[in-house]
């Protein structure tokens, strides 16, 4: 009964099972709406939703300490890829005034059996991993813009996301509470 | 294991995508997207492995190899009838887990539970067996699911 099982490598079960859920998740959305803008949108959004909690998870794990410049958070940023999808993206291209950085992927598990037909090159399919990074930076009260710079499935080298430092977000009471 | 709690967020946000207000989203479009991720993993899952012999063998491979694999644990129980019912029932389902037993949360429960129904009935379709699979939820965590292979 189980002689299959001892054949099946279960970490790459487990990341083929997301890679392909995913996927089925993002041709979803495509019959949903006309507009592949709007696809991006959501897939961000669903990104973002999950970097406040994946955050809560990550800084349990590691026990990271607060991080008191962007060098830092970069390098916490790659360890969260390196735990969560098993990737090492390689941090380069600072700018002069340290506020901006890219990560490059060598590869993306996400998308490891997809090819964009030609109708779809604005879509942008692994949206989520930018939504991932600003979902969870803003839970440690930093707002960053974070974008696609080169994508492996447009044909570029490499992939390449860029994230910029905005502001620092102050602690905000809510409204009617002391 | 660390990609477990990104899929049980990605689920978390797949089950809202569907269920959210205003589009004319149910529980069929979260069902559907499970079909399709399994019929596509278990494609995977199963090019290197012989044939299965019979009906009853795939299905324990579903319920044993497969479950356990996607779910972490065994099932705590598969049955049938033989004639085409088989229940499994799995008394922590994954999806189950971190939400509160109460009665109150039983109504939502098909929301966790029908991404699965999808992803056991592709995974069949594929390797052949045409099947209607539903699934009861009395008290969380506890699930069962019915898989009744539709012979024509």
């Amino acid at each position: 009964m189980s002689r299959q099982a001892s054949r099946l490598d279960a970490k790459k079960v487990n990341s083929e099972f997301l890679t392909l859920t995913y996927g089925a998740l993002v041709t979803q959305m495509l019959r949903d709406f006309e507009n592949v803008e709007d696809v991006n949108k959501q897939l961000e959004r669903i990104g973002y939703n999950m970097g406040m909690r994946l955050i809560e998870d990550f800084l349990a794990r590691t026990s990271a300490p607060r991080c008191l410049e962007l060098r830092e958070t970069a390098d916490r940023v790659q360890q969260a890829f390196r735990i969560y999808l098993n990737i090492q993206p390689t941090i380069s291209n600072w700018s002069p005034s340290s506020d901006e950085f890219s990560l490059l992927f060598d590869s993306n598990p996400l998308t490891e059996f997809v090819e964009l037909p030609p109708d779809l090159t604005n879509l942008r399919y692994s949206a989520i991993l930018s939504g991932c990074i600003r979902g969870a930076l803003e839970m440690v009260q930093l707002e960053v813009q974070c974008w696609f710079v080169q994508d492996q499935l447009k044909g570029d080298n490499v992939t390449e996301l860029r994230v910029k430092f905005v502001r620092r977000l102050e602690e905000v009471i809510p409204a009617g509470e002391d | 294991m660390s990609e477990e709690i990104l899929f049980d967020c990605l689920h978390a946000e797949i089950v809202n995508y569907c269920l959210d207000g205003n589009k004319e989203h149910d529980l069929a479009t979260l069902e559907y997207i499970g079909f399709t991720t399994g019929y596509r993993l278990i494609e995977r899952l199963t090019r290197e492995s012989p044939r299965f012999k019979d009906e009853l063998e795939t299905m324990k491979f579903i319920c044993t190899d497969f479950w356990t694999l996607i779910y972490k644990k065994q099932v705590d129980n598969l049955r049938t009838n033989n004639h085409g019912m088989y229940v499994v029932q799995d008394k922590a389902f994954r999806f189950l887990t971190r939400i509160s037993p109460g009665t109150k949360q039983l109504e939502h429960a098909p929301k966790f539970v029908a991404f699965t129904c999808g992803l056991v009935r592709g995974a069949l379709s594929n390797l052949g067996i045409n099947s209607t699979v539903t699934a009861e939820v009395q008290s969380i965590p506890a699930c069962k699911f019915h898989i009744e292979v539709n012979r024509n």
